[in-house]
C-alpha cells in the first residue's frame, strides 16, 4: 500500500479547509419544528379564544403593551414604561420608538388606541371582551398612549399582557385571520391547513434579534402520532406533549430531554351546584372524599400532576394547602351521603371532553365513585358539544375541565357561570379584591376566597396540571412553565 | 344503450339531489354551535350572536339549502365556519393526499391481487391453493387500523425505516410525498387485496368452467394458453367492477388510517370538522365523496352493459 | 375445501360467543374496578392475560369485550334482516312496478353513501355509544338484505310451485311469507354470517374512534385505541384485543364459507 505523501506546503490549506467544513457542520440550526395537539381555527388572537391561536402567534408575530415573562411575570413590551396617576384611575404608557408593522406602517400610540376601541366595541369578536371593560377611554397624547379607567383596577397590567389584547394595525386589522400582521419578532408565511403555520425572521424587529430564521407549528392531535413524530425527528419539540405515558421513555435517551413545568390550569370536577342532589353541600363532600386524587394522577397523568385542594396554584406565593379538607376516605363518603339521606346512592352524569385529564381521569372517578354508591354516566364529547352542552346549556352533573386562565378564582363570584354556584359572602369578598390594590390585603383576601370554595366543596378540586414538555437536547430556550398558553420562541436557539 | 344510458344518467341526478337533501337535514338537525366552538370559553352572548351573523348562520335553513346547492354546481362549496376560507381550496389541498393514496393503495392491492388470485385459480384445489386462500382469509379479518398499529410499531419505531406518519408534502419531492403514503398504503392495501384475490380467482374459475373455454381447449390450446387469453380477459369484468368499488371505499374508507397516521387528508378533514361543528366542510365533503362513489358506480355499469348487453335490460 | 372451513370457524365462533354467553354471568374480575397499583401486570396465574393500565383484568376485559362487539353486530344484522328482507321480496313481488323501482333506487341511493364515513358522521354528530352504533350499523345492512332477498325471490317466482301457488289464488304476501321465504333463509343464514363478521369490523373500527360503546363498558375497537401510546411498552395491549378481532372475524367468515358449502347443494360450486 502506498503512502501518498503531501506536499507540505498544502498543510495549512488543509487545516484551513477542515476547519472551514468543522465549522459549517458546527453552524447552528436556524429552523425549529414544534409540535402542537390543537390546530388554530384562524390566526387572529383578538377575534377568538382557541388557546391555539394564541400558542401559534403570541409573542412571536403579535405583541402588546406589556407581556407576560416565562415565570408569569408582566414586563413591558411595546410600552417602554408607565406612569399610574394617584388616584389608580389613569395610566400613561410611554411607547417605544421605530417599531414597524410587519407589512411596513409605523407603530404608534394611534394604533393603541384603535385596537383596544376595536376590542371593546359592539360587535367585537373578542372572546375576553370583560378585561377591557373597566377602560373609559385612549388617547394619543403626544406619542403618549393615555389609557383613563371607569375604576381603579390593579389588574390593567396583567390584563394587556393577554393575547387578546396584543396591538393591531387599523389597516389589516380585517385580514388577520388568515394574513396576521403584528409588530412581533417573527412573521407569518405561509398555512398549510390541517399540517402546519410556517413563521419567519422579521428583519426589521425593535427588538432582540431572535435566533431562529424560521419556526414551523405541526399539527399533530393523536398522542400515538405525536410520539412517532418525536421519536423519528419530525419535530424538535412539543411543548405540551399529549402522552404522559411516554415521558419515561424520552427522558431514558440522551437525544431528548423532557422540559416539566407548571401551568395555570387547575384540573377540577366540576359539579353543577343547583342540580339536585349535587346542590347539598353534604353531598359535594361525599364526593370530595370518594376521590382518590393519587389514583387519578397516576392513572391518567403518570405521575404528572400537583394535588389541589382549592381552585388556586400551588405555585402562586398565596396558595393555601386545603387537600386533607378532601381527603381519601371511602367510609366518611358513605357516611355523609347516609347523612344526606342518599344511603343507596344516586345516579348523575358524568360529562368529559378531549383531553386525557378528563378522558382517563373520568373513567378512574366513575369507578371510585361507584364504590362509594354514585353511579355516573359517562359521556365522552367533543369541544363543541361540550361547549353546548355544559358550558352554554349548564346540562350536566359532573365534568372533568382545567382551566388555564391565571388567577381565575374570580370565576366563584359568577352565579351563573357554569358550575353555578352562588355565594354573596365570595361574591362580595372578590369586588372589594378587584378594588384593592395592596399586596398583603390582596393575598390575605385569596386565601380567604381559596378556603370559602373549599369548605363549600363547590367543585372536586384534583390536580394542578403539569406542562410536560418533550424537546431535543440541544434546543434551549423554551418556556417551561406556561403562564399563558403561548409558545414564546423569542429566546430559542439550538445549542451546538 | 342510449336509452340505458340515458336512463342511468337520470338516476344519477335524482341520486345526487336526493343525497344532498338527505346530508342537508341530517346535518342541521345536529346539535352543536359552531359560533360558541369559535369563541370559546369566555366569550359572551353578543359576541357569539355577531360572528353567528357573520357566518350566515342566522339565515333560515331553506335559504341556506338553495345557496349551498347553488354553489356545489358553480364550484363553490361554501366558505369553512372555523377557517374562513373557502372549503373548495380545502378540499383541492386533501385530494392532493387522499387521491394519490387510494390509487398508490389500489395499485399495491392489484400487483398482490391478480398474481395471487391466478395462481390460485391454476392451482385449484392443491396446496398452493389453500394457502392463498388460508391467507386472504386472514387478510380479510384483520382490522386495517390494527394491522397499521403493527406496521408503525415495526417499520417506523422499531427500524425507522418510514416515519410514523405525517406528509411532507410533494414540494419535498415525488419520492419523499410516496415515502409517507406507504405504510398506510400497505395498510388499507391488505384487506383490499385479500378481497380482490378471491375475487380475481373465482372469477377465473366462473370463466374456466364455461363452454367456450372447453371449446378453446378442444381447440387444442393448452391449458396455460387457454388460461392467459381467453379467461384473464373474461374474468377481468367482475374484477374491474370490484375494483371501481374499492376505489371509492378507498377515497372515504381511509378516514381512520388517515388519522392513524395524521395525514392531511380528506378523512382528517372531516373528523376535524365535525368536532368543530363546521358543517359547510362536513355538507360538502360527503356530497363529494357520495358523488366520487355514484361516478365510479355509473361508470362501472356503463362498461359492464357494453360489454354484456344481456345487462342492460335487467338487474 | 367444503366441511374444511365449517368447522374450524364453528370452534372459534363457538368460543367467542361463549365467552360473552358466560360474561353476563361471571367474569374472573370486574371491569368496572379500577386498581391503578395493579396495573401493566404480565399474565400470572392471577390473571391469566395480564391487565391493563387501569388495573383491570385482560381476559374480563376481553370476555366482556366479545359481549359488546357480538351484540352490536348481531342486532344491526337483525335490523338489517328485519327491514331489508320484506322490502326485498315486496320488490321482488311487484317486480317492474313503482314500488319495486322505488325501493330499488332507495337502495342503490343508500349503497352509494360511503358506510364508515356516514357511520362515523351519525354517531359523531348525534353522540357516540353502542345505540347510535348500532343503527348506523344497521342502516347500512339494510340494502344488502333487500338487494340479496330480491334477486334471490325473483328466482324463486318463476318456479312451478309458485306458479301453481298463484293460480291458486294466493294473494302476492302469502305467497312471499310461505313459499319464497323458507327457500331463501339458506341464502340468508350465509349472508347474515358474512355481514355478522362485517359488523364486528365496523364495530370495531367505530369503538377505535371512540364513537361506539361508552366507558366503562369495555370493547375491543376502545382497548386497541387505549392501547396506541403504550404499544411499545405493553404491546401485548394493543396484540391481545386485535388478536381476538382477527380470530372472531375469521370464525365467522370460515362458518360462513362452510354453511354456504354444507347447507345448499345448488349453491356448492366447484372451488
Amino acid at each position: 500500500m502506498k503512502t501518498i505523501k503531501l506536499p507540505r506546503a498544502l498543510f495549512p490549506a488543509l487545516m484551513l479547509a477542515a476547519g472551514m467544513v468543522a465549522g459549517a457542520a458546527q453552524a447552528a440550526k436556524m429552523d425549529v419544528t414544534i409540535g402542537m395537539q390543537l390546530e388554530p381555527p384562524n390566526l387572529d388572537p383578538t377575534g377568538g379564544a382557541a388557546a391555539a391561536i394564541d400558542e401559534v402567534v403570541y409573542a412571536n408575530i403579535f405583541e402588546g403593551l406589556t407581556r407576560f415573562g416565562s415565570d408569569g411575570a408582566v414586563l413591558p413590551a411595546l410600552a417602554e414604561s408607565w406612569e399610574i396617576s394617584d388616584d389608580g384611575m389613569t395610566y400613561t404608557f410611554s411607547l417605544r420608538e421605530g417599531v414597524k408593522f410587519h407589512d411596513g406602517s409605523e407603530f404608534s400610540a394611534d394604533d393603541v388606541k384603535f385596537s383596544i376601541e376595536r376590542a371593546m366595541a359592539e360587535d367585537s369578536t373578542n372572546a375576553q371582551k370583560q378585561l377591557f371593560a373597566n377602560i373609559d377611554s385612549v388617547e394619543n397624547v403626544d406619542g403618549a398612549a393615555v389609557v383613563t379607567l371607569k375604576a381603579a383596577d390593579g389588574n390593567l397590567l396583567f390584563n394587556l399582557a393577554w393575547g387578546d389584547a396584543v396591538i393591531v394595525d387599523e389597516k389589516t386589522a380585517e385580514t388577520l385571520a388568515t394574513a396576521p400582521v403584528g409588530t412581533g419578532p417573527f412573521k407569518f408565511k405561509n398555512w398549510v391547513q390541517g399540517d402546519q403555520i410556517v413563521i419567519e425572521k422579521n428583519p426589521d424587529y425593535w427588538g432582540e434579534p431572535v435566533k431562529l430564521d424560521t419556526a414551523t407549528f405541526k399539527f399533530i392531535s393523536e398522542p400515538t402520532a405525536a410520539f412517532a413524530a418525536m421519536m423519528a425527528g419530525d419535530v424538535d419539540a412539543f411543548p405540551v406533549f399529549p402522552a404522559p405515558e411516554n415521558l419515561a421513555q424520552f427522558e431514558a435517551d440522551p437525544r431528548f430531554t423532557v422540559v416539566l413545568g407548571s401551568t395555570e390550569g387547575e384540573t377540577i370536577l366540576s359539579t353543577n351546584n343547583q342540580l339536585p342532589p349535587l346542590d347539598n353541600v353534604k353531598v359535594r363532600q361525599a364526593i370530595a372524599h370518594a376521590i382518590d386524587r393519587t389514583a387519578i394522577i397516576d392513572g391518567a397523568m403518570y405521575g404528572y400532576g400537583t394535588p389541589i385542594g382549592t381552585h388556586f396554584a400551588p405555585h402562586n406565593p398565596a396558595y393555601v394547602d386545603l387537600t386533607a379538607k378532601s381527603e381519601y376516605d371511602p367510609e366518611k363518603s358513605k357516611a355523609l351521603l347516609k347523612e344526606a339521606g342518599l344511603e343507596d346512592g344516586f345516579s348523575t352524569t358524568l360529562k368529559l371532553p378531549p383531553p386525557a385529564y378528563a378522558r382517563r381521569g373520568g373513567e378512574i372517578i366513575a369507578a371510585q365513585l361507584r364504590a362509594v354508591g354514585i353511579e355516573v354516566e359517562i359521556s365522552n364529547l367533543e369541544w363543541a358539544q361540550w361547549l353546548e352542552q355544559v358550558f352554554k346549556g349548564k346540562d350536566f352533573g359532573l365534568t372533568i375541565v382545567s382551566h388555564t386562565e391565571p388567577m381565575d378564582i374570580g370565576i366563584y363570584a359568577k352565579p351563573d357561570y357554569y358550575f353555578q354556584y352562588d355565594n354573596a359572602d365570595l361574591q362580595a369578598l372578590m369586588a372589594s379584591f378587584a378594588e384593592e390594590t395592596d399586596s398583603e390585603q390582596r393575598t390575605s383576601m385569596l386565601q380567604q376566597a381559596q378556603n370559602i370554595i373549599s369548605d363549600d366543596y363547590v367543585n372536586g378540586y384534583l390536580f394542578q396540571l403539569a406542562k410536560t414538555g418533550v424537546a431535543s437536547a440541544k434546543l434551549k430556550g423554551l418556556w417551561e412553565n406556561s403562564p399563558t398558553q403561548a409558545n414564546d420562541l423569542t429566546g430559542v436557539f439550538w445549542e451546538d | 344503450m342510449l336509452h340505458y344510458i340515458f336512463k342511468r344518467t337520470l338516476i344519477l341526478l335524482a341520486t345526487l339531489i336526493v343525497a344532498s337533501l338527505v346530508v342537508f337535514v341530517s346535518l342541521e338537525v345536529v346539535p352543536g354551535d359552531p359560533a360558541s366552538y369559535m369563541l370559546g370559553l369566555n366569550a359572551q352572548e353578543d359576541t357569539i350572536a355577531a360572528l353567528r351573523a357573520e357566518l350566515g348562520l342566522d339565515k333560515s335553513k331553506v335559504a341556506r339549502y338553495f345557496s349551498w346547492v347553488g354553489g356545489l354546481f358553480t364550484g363553490d362549496f361554501g366558505t369553512s365556519y372555523t377557517y374562513r376560507t373557502p372549503v373548495a381550496d380545502m378540499v383541492r389541498d386533501r385530494m392532493w393526499v387522499s387521491l394519490p393514496l387510494a390509487i398508490y393503495a389500489l395499485a399495491l392491492s392489484t400487483l398482490i391481487a391478480f398474481p395471487a388470485g391466478v395462481y390460485a385459480a391454476s392451482r385449484r384445489g392443491g396446496a398452493g391453493d389453500t394457502t392463498v386462500m388460508g391467507l386472504t382469509q386472514l387478510g380479510v379479518a384483520v382490522p386495517n387500523f390494527w394491522f397499521a398499529m403493527l406496521l408503525v410499531l415495526l417499520f417506523a419505531i422499531k427500524l425507522r425505516w418510514f416515519s410514523a406518519g405525517g406528509f411532507p408534502g410533494w414540494d419535498a419531492g415525488f419520492f419523499q410525498a410516496m415515502k409517507s403514503l406507504t405504510l398506510p398504503a400497505v395498510a388499507l392495501a391488505l384487506p383490499q387485496a385479500s378481497i380482490l384475490t378471491r375475487v380475481m380467482r373465482s372469477s377465473l374459475l366462473d370463466v374456466l368452467n364455461e363452454d367456450f373455454m372447453r371449446t378453446a381447449r378442444a381447440k387444442g390450446l393448452s391449458r396455460r394458453q387457454a388460461l392467459w387469453k381467453h379467461a384473464l380477459r373474461n374474468a377481468m369484468i367482475p374484477v374491474l367492477t370490484i375494483m371501481g368499488l374499492q376505489f371509492s371505499f378507498l377515497l372515504a374508507g381511509a378516514i381512520i388510517i388517515e388519522n392513524v397516521f395524521y395525514l392531511p387528508g380528506l378523512g382528517r378533514l372531516i373528523f376535524q370538522s365535525i368536532a368543530s361543528r363546521d358543517l359547510i366542510v362536513v355538507e360538502s365533503v360527503v356530497m363529494l365523496l357520495v358523488l366520487a362513489v355514484v361516478l365510479v358506480t355509473f361508470v362501472v355499469d356503463l362498461a359492464y352493459a357494453w360489454v354484456d348487453p344481456r345487462l342492460r335490460g335487467t338487474r | 375445501m367444503k366441511l374444511r372451513s365449517l368447522v374450524p370457524g364453528a370452534v372459534l365462533v363457538l368460543l367467542f360467543f361463549s365467552a360473552a354467553l358466560i360474561s353476563y354471568v361471571w367474569t374472573p374480575f370486574d371491569v368496572t374496578l379500577i386498581d391503578i397499583k395493579s396495573r401493566f401486570q404480565s399474565p400470572d396465574t392471577m390473571h391469566w392475560l395480564g391487565t391493563d393500565h387501569f388495573g383491570r383484568d385482560l381476559l374480563s376485559m376481553l370476555m366482556v369485550g366479545a359481549r359488546t362487539s357480538i351484540f352490536v353486530a348481531i342486532v344491526a344484522v337483525g335490523i338489517g334482516m328485519l327491514v331489508g328482507v320484506p322490502l326485498g321480496l315486496a320488490a321482488a313481488a311487484n317486480s317492474g312496478n313503482l314500488l319495486d323501482e322505488a325501493i330499488m333506487r332507495t337502495n342503490d341511493m343508500v349503497f352509494a353513501f360511503p358506510a364508515l364515513l356516514i357511520a362515523i358522521l351519525i354517531t359523531a354528530s348525534y353522540g357516540p355509544g353502542a345505540v347510535n352504533a348500532i343503527i348506523a350499523i344497521g342502516i347500512f345492512n339494510i340494502p344488502v338484505f333487500a338487494r340479496l332477498s330480491r334477486a334471490a325471490a325473483l328466482s324463486i317466482w318463476k318456479r312451478d310451485f309458485v306458479l301453481a301457488a298463484r293460480a291458486a289464488g294466493k294473494n302476492a304476501v302469502r305467497i312471499s311469507f310461505e313459499h319464497i321465504l323458507p327457500n331463501i333463509t339458506n341464502l340468508l343464514i350465509v349472508q347474515g354470517t358474512i355481514q355478522f363478521s362485517l359488523g364486528i369490523l365496523a364495530e370495531a373500527g367505530l369503538s377505535f374512534v371512540g364513537l361506539g360503546a361508552q366507558p366503562p363498558i369495555p370493547s375491543w375497537g376502545r382497548m386497541l385505541a387505549d392501547s396506541q401510546t403504550l404499544i411499545m411498552l405493553e404491546p401485548q395491549l394493543a396484540l391481545i384485543p386485535g388478536l381476538a378481532i382477527v380470530l372472531t372475524v375469521l370464525g365467522l367468515n370460515l362458518l360462513g364459507d362452510g354453511l354456504r358449502d354444507w347447507l345448499d347443494p345448488r349453491l356448492r360450486r366447484e372451488r
